[in-house]
């Protein structure tokens, strides 16, 4: 973890060795093996999508099945309102609520975690300054804010990236900053700027690497939520209108009556697919914030 | 009949390698009015040892053994005998006052909760403050939290709060470790002025011999959870047999001996682990007096030392 | 002169930490800063590394005044060693992490490996490699400290500033720390300015002395004459109350130290000391120079 310094073999090899035990490590850990297992599957999902199902299948015009079909031999999770194979929907539904789900979150995380440890870092007008665009982030409520937001950019894919990913970071950095003051008190700071160390190393080389664990752990917290978001949006319509993600098929579902007619096969699934991603983000980022610590979890 | 007596006190901790003796075999005894010393640093039992006495243990280790209180073994009683035991009887000063006390709760509250748990609730506001002036604090101080204290005042309410129930013997963990050198001459002078006063038995807990030597009655030093020499208070300070003593006396020297300028004294590798103790003399690896005999067969303690190369 | 101090204060708000003092260390010298907690040694410690800014005085290394917009070139050659060695370190960094840290800084020609191993060598981690990948958390303090020292040692430093090097260390392992700073002096010629409360250990090391009260010195000089025979009444306090068999009169002085927001007027000792006169609540006490090791013994006293 050390952006441009030059490594010795010694270091070279204890990267690689620390690498291996962490999958050793990794492979022991059953719930985090769930977890990897569940994302596995959806991640796999939503990378053969494209390849094995053809685009007909979300083709509306082109729709095989009757409306509101029960699941039966061809197709095995019903059909939606316009007779789509709800199997291949949700499919395709994979590949973008992961592909949102993870950019936004990367956007939140990065802008959070940079905010959080600049506030933190420097003290005076810089801190005022960051701590009081994150407090107006913060406080402004979520759901108003963004649907300015998508209204005013536009209904697509990207958009919904941005919107999420500006509207989630707010949380993460007042942790981050919280934990990175923690931190600057520490002896080992003081030793640092004994050493002569300038800002960028202390927040690179010891701030960082000590809030590390406490981003992961919020990474996956920020996942779920943005998830959440990106449902939440695209069921109120500000997403890609033709993008089945999970929360557009749920908006379809709601607004074409699926409920009354007692199609739970085009309810339940997609929430069912958004509960399962959630889970397996958490475990997985339970476990590695698990053997990260290296002292085996005693604080 | 002593106040406390130890009696083949063995106590070991569970791991997942097997048990860890922390206490191998101690036998000490302790009388109204004395001031015992146990000189030791960490990993020796020492703090181990005086949890026992208080059946403070966590559930996972396991004590065998006589913990005679006033003739009642502590280990064998019931969960209420216990119960009124501490406190009533015997109180602990725990190790590291700053961490001991609830940082959100007035230092007057915390000195009364021993009295509540224990006593009616009459009179608890008269006590706290008779108990305040005994150590010393100004009875304002009652309103204070931890964190408006100085180091020495916080040990002082430690102390008040082990006196709350009258016990007859106090275990002071590392009471002055921390502490300037004028204080802990303060607190050190408070502690044995009590135990004149109120007729109580003192355990004094330390890694500074000089700290004992002034104040004790006698000392037993403890090494890898075994006791490796006992004896009165000034002549172990200054005449110490065991190798183990002669370097923790060392270590903190007395100014204005020529000896010692330039020329500290310390001992090669660390305090052993534990888990990893071997059969015969445990102080074996660091000693300058080691030899091949020395880890045939465990070392008895003959005549307050306990070492093959000392006679007794 | 390696390091040189004048008219230094520090001041924080109404807390005057550092309230006028004059020192100097040679190459090659021991000088123990002395005082009870609150008297400012610490602070004082932290501005001698530009760690904190002055608030006036001077600060000279070399002879040249410290240039504050400048000071990683001075950071090579005065380093720090802490009183928590578990603390001092990064706990998700390895000994070699921790070691190379300032060679990284400084960007130090030359094999990186070779350096640590020899620092680590050098203060007493042998043999090196089989530290290298070790953590904080997996050595006994003798050997954090001993990590830290090494980092120190790695940049080729000619001043240490130690603070409470042995305080939180086992007694069995405090003189080991103690002699290997001995020997470091010995060997390399570093100066070494200990700042600590235990007189003990400058009895041990130092071969000068200064004790500090409430943000000034009152009493200096080569060690074995002040320990011996102190002259400043609060010197003969804290002499008088380390435990020790042979002392008989002890002098507990009644209360804490007091508070550097309200220091008193004229000898700021006098609301405490045993032996006070009138004059001693008006008297202006000079700053007391402690200089060289040819310097004679002194103390800011109006009784001396």
């Amino acid at each position: 973890m050390g952006p441009g310094y030059p490594m010795s073999g010694v270091v070279a090899r204890r990267r690689r060795m620390a690498l291996a035990r962490f999958v050793v490590t990794y492979r022991r850990d059953r719930a985090g093996m769930a977890g990897l297992t569940v994302l596995a599957v959806f991640v796999l999902v939503a990378l053969l999508a494209p390849i094995l199902i053809p685009a007909d299948a979300l083709d509306v015009t082109k729709a095989q099945g009757e409306r509101f079909g029960a699941p039966s031999v061809a197709f095995p999770m019903g059909t939606d309102d316009s007779g789509r194979s709800m199997l291949l929907l949700l499919a395709y539904g994979t590949r973008i609520s992961l592909t949102v789900g993870l950019a936004a979150t990367v956007v939140a995380m990065v802008i959070g975690t940079a905010v959080g440890i600049l506030a933190g870092h420097f003290r005076g007008p810089t801190s005022h300054v960051l701590v009081g665009v994150t407090d107006w982030f913060l406080v402004i409520p979520f759901l108003p804010l963004a649907i300015v937001l998508a209204t005013v950019l536009g209904p697509s894919t990207l958009n919904l990236i941005i919107v999420i990913g500006i509207t989630s970071w707010a949380g993460t950095a007042r942790l981050i900053r919280a934990q990175t003051l923690s931190i600057e008190g520490r002896p080992y700071l003081e030793r640092a700027r004994a050493l002569g160390a300038g800002n960028w190393h202390q927040m690179t080389r010891h701030v960082l690497p000590n809030v590390f664990p406490l981003v992961l752990a919020n990474t996956t917290l920020t996942v779920a939520i943005v998830i959440l978001s990106e449902t939440t949006l695209s069921f109120l319509g500000l997403g890609d209108p033709l993008a089945p993600s999970w929360g557009a098929l749920l908006d379809r579902a709601f607004s074409s009556g699926a409920v009354s007619r007692g199609a739970w096969w085009f309810v339940l699934p997609p929430g069912i697919c958004v509960v399962l991603v959630v889970m397996g983000f958490t475990l997985v980022g339970r476990a590695i914030e698990r053997i990260l610590d290296p002292r085996g979890g005693l604080r | 009949m002593s106040l406390l007596d130890l009696r083949e006190v063995h106590v070991a901790y569970a791991s997942a390698a097997g048990p860890i003796p922390a206490v191998r075999g101690v036998n000490l005894s302790v009388e109204r009015g004395e001031v015992l010393g146990i000189a030791g640093e960490s990993g020796c039992g020492k703090s181990t040892l005086a949890s026992t006495v208080l059946r403070l243990l966590p559930p996972s280790a396991t004590a065998s053994g006589q913990v005679l209180l006033d003739g009642s073994d502590v280990l064998t009683m019931s969960w209420g005998e216990i119960r009124t035991v501490r406190w009533a009887e015997a109180a602990i000063v725990f190790q590291g006052a700053l961490h001991s006390l609830n940082p959100v709760q007035r230092v007057g509250e915390q000195i009364a909760e021993p009295l509540r748990l224990h006593r009616t609730t009459k009179g608890v506001r008269a006590r706290v403050s008779e108990l305040l002036q005994q150590v010393g604090l100004p009875e304002s101080r009652a309103k204070a939290y931890p964190h408006q204290l100085s180091g020495g005042q916080r040990q002082r309410v430690m102390i008040a709060m082990a006196l709350a129930c009258a016990p007859d013997l106090i275990i002071a963990d590392e009471p002055t470790t921390a502490l300037d050198v004028m204080v802990q001459a303060q607190v050190l002078d408070l502690l044995t002025g009590l135990v004149r006063e109120l007729d109580m038995a003192l355990v004094l807990i330390s890694h500074d011999l000089g700290v004992l030597g002034t104040t004790c009655d006698r000392i037993a030093v403890m090494y890898a959870g075994e006791i490796v020499e006992v004896g009165p208070g000034l002549s172990l300070f200054d005449h110490p047999r065991h190798p183990y003593t002669q370097a923790l006396s060392g270590a903190f020297p007395r100014i204005g001996d020529p000896r010692a300028r330039y020329a500290p004294i310390g001992l090669p590798g660390d305090p052993p682990y534990p888990g990893e103790l071997g059969v015969g003399c445990a102080f074996h690896p660091r000693c300058p007096l080691a030899v091949a005999d020395c880890l045939a067969e465990p070392v008895p303690l003959t005549d307050g030392v306990r070492c093959i190369r000392v006679d007794g | 002169m390696i390091l040189s101090v004048r008219d230094l204060m520090v001041r924080f708000g109404q807390v005057r930490a550092v309230d006028g003092v004059d020192l100097d260390l040679d190459a090659g010298e021991i000088v123990a800063l002395v005082g009870e907690s609150g008297c400012g040694k610490t602070t004082l410690a932290r501005s001698l590394l530009g760690l904190v800014a002055p608030t006036r005085g001077q600060i000279n290394f070399d002879g040249q005044p410290l240039d504050y917009r400048r000071l990683k070139p001075f950071r090579r050659q005065v380093q720090l060693i802490l009183q928590d060695p578990l603390g001092a370190l990064n706990p998700r960094h390895t000994v070699y992490d921790a070691v190379a840290e300032g060679i990284r800084i400084h960007r130090v020609p030359g094999n990186e490996e070779e350096r640590v191993a020899d620092a680590l060598s050098r203060a007493g981690l042998r043999p090196a490699e089989r530290f290298f990948l070790r953590y904080p958390h997996e050595l006994s303090g003798g050997q954090r400290q001993r990590v830290v020292i090494a980092g120190a040692l790695v940049l080729s430093p000619r001043v240490l500033v130690a603070d409470e090097p042995v305080s939180s260390l086992d007694a069995s392992v405090r003189g080991e720390i103690l002699g290997l700073l001995l020997r470091l002096r010995a060997e390399l010629g570093l100066s070494v300015l200990v700042v600590t409360h235990d007189l003990g250990l400058a009895w041990n090391i130092a071969d000068r002395v200064a004790v500090m009260y409430l943000g000034r010195i009152v009493e200096c000089g080569p060690t074995a004459e002040v320990l011996n025979a102190p002259r400043h009444p609060y010197t003969q306090a804290l002499l008088s109350v380390v435990p020790d068999v042979g002392r008989t009169r002890q002098q507990v002085l009644a209360g804490e130290p007091p508070d550097p927001a309200n220091i008193p007027s004229g000898c700021r000792f006098h609301p405490r000391c045993p032996v006070v006169m009138p004059a001693c609540a008006t008297a202006v006490l000079p700053v007391l120079p402690v200089l060289d090791l040819q310097a004679p013994h002194q103390s800011a006293c109006l009784r001396t």
